[in-house]
């Protein structure tokens, strides 16, 4: 029952931090999917250099950790005179993370869509760009739902590396509030239960959303 | 030069704590798989609540937990112990359900091809459907092993000398324009050290489609 009760008091401190994962998931994600989604249309680009500039970015961002392009912008550009804060450090590292991730998962979904409806929207004479827009888009973006839900729960962990740039979200509220009375073990473990409550039920949502698309399939 | 040596002096921890955590990984997944696909609700429900729950927290959390939080008697982890068990622990329910994916995706005529067979239920599960299984999800785990090596940065967060790590400490000591190189230099070396995982479960993948239509 002490626990409870410590907890109770360390609540309003742990919403505060709570909250700026939130944003940082929030921004990272309404910036990154429209950017992931240009980008899996440039990756299939007919021009050689927009093709290869676009990988470029999808690979670091997949193939490097997060915690590393997050060092990159907040210690590494400012050697070039480029400084951000670290919140905008963390958010720009996210962007690049969710923009990558979502490129390869819309891409999928876009490639899914049957060369059939290509061909009947040739057939029927819609131009390219509303055979795109009209036909293939929504479609692939349907069958994308549930991977983009995904890599949404992964961004919102993934607030939790912005720790390490000193940006005031829920890990570092823990750790502020552990170090002053030194009860890690409670303080993480209630960390741990707050992310626990938001991905949680994402994930169950996600999978319901997987079990339904399938259905159709 | 000096930032590539700094960053490989981190590079045996970065592999020492990938490895190990995907040991105790691949070891203890296949019991709470077993439990993820058993017929007893209350068994599964347990498994599946076990799995969502490591799954849900962040793994710099249960880094600090182990490192900062748990003190039994005059026990205390040290960081690199903190890093292996919590990667550990975080690689069982990622490939619980990965292996229970598999599983599920076996043909259930297998099983049910078995036991009219009149084989046992080890023999039907380890020499009929484990076998299947791991041919589905053997690139599954590839690519999460893969991710597991980007994980492994985190535990430059609980001060492991291992890749980042140590680029942070080269990026301490020269304030200049150098000190952006251990960062780029680190990247680079983290998509190149899973390129031969690719490359790898790509080889097995294709022998073993080999070794069944052939």
């Amino acid at each position: 029952m002490t626990w409870l009760t410590e907890w109770a008091g360390y609540l309003p401190q742990m919403m505060s931090g709570l909250s700026v994962s939130l944003l940082i998931a929030g921004v990272s994600i309404v910036a990154g999917y429209p950017l992931g989604l240009i980008l899996s249309v440039m990756v299939s680009a007919k021009n050689l250099a927009v093709r290869t500039l676009a990988l470029a970015v999808v690979e670091i961002g997949r193939g490097a950790p997060a915690l590393v392009i997050l060092y990159l912008f907040y210690y590494g550009l400012p050697k070039f005179g480029i400084a951000f804060e670290s919140i905008t450090a963390a958010c720009l590292a996210l962007i690049w993370n969710s923009a990558a991730y979502s490129s390869e998962i819309m891409r999928a979904g876009i490639q899914s869509v049957g060369r059939g409806q290509l061909e009947a929207s040739n057939a029927l004479g819609l131009a390219q760009r509303h055979t795109f827009f009209r036909v293939v888009l929504p479609q692939g973006l349907r069958s994308a739902i549930p991977g983009l839900m995904g890599v949404a729960i992964q961004m919102f962990q993934g607030t939790s590396l912005a720790y390490a740039i000193a940006v005031p979200e829920l890990m570092k509220s823990a750790y502020n509030i552990g170090s002053q009375d030194f009860n890690y073990l409670q303080i993480f473990t209630l960390a741990g239960l707050c992310y626990a409550a938001i991905s949680m039920p994402a994930t169950w949502i996600t999978v319901f959303f997987e079990k339904r698309l399938a259905r159709h399939a | 030069m000096d930032a590539l040596s700094a960053v490989l002096q981190g590079l045996p921890m970065t592999i020492v704590l990938t490895l190990s955590a995907f040991a105790i990984g691949i070891v203890g997944a296949v019991p709470l798989a077993v439990g993820l696909s058993s017929s007893n609700i209350l068994v599964r429900l347990a498994c599946r609540l076990f799995v969502d729950l490591v799954r849900g927290v962040p793994i710099i959390v249960w880094l600090f937990l182990l490192k900062f939080g748990i003190q039994i008697g005059t026990f205390k982890f040290n960081p690199v112990g903190a890093a292996i068990v919590g990667l550990g622990v975080v690689s069982v329910a990622y490939l619980a359900e990965i292996y229970r994916g598999g599983l599920q995706a076996v043909p259930r005529g297998q099983g049910e091809a078995a036991h009219a067979l009149g084989l046992t239920r080890g023999t039907t599960f380890y020499g009929v459907m484990v076998p299947q299984a791991f041919r589905i999800v053997s690139p599954s785990i590839a690519t999460y092993l893969t991710g597991l090596l980007k994980d492994s940065s985190i535990a430059s967060t609980i001060i492991v000398a291992e890749m980042v790590f140590q680029s942070q400490s080269f990026a301490r000591q020269h304030p200049t324009v150098e000190g952006i190189l251990p960062y780029i230099l680190v990247g680079i070396l983290y998509i190149a050290l899973s390129l031969p995982v690719a490359y790898l479960s790509r080889r097995l993948d294709s022998r073993m489609r080999k070794a069944v239509y052939a």
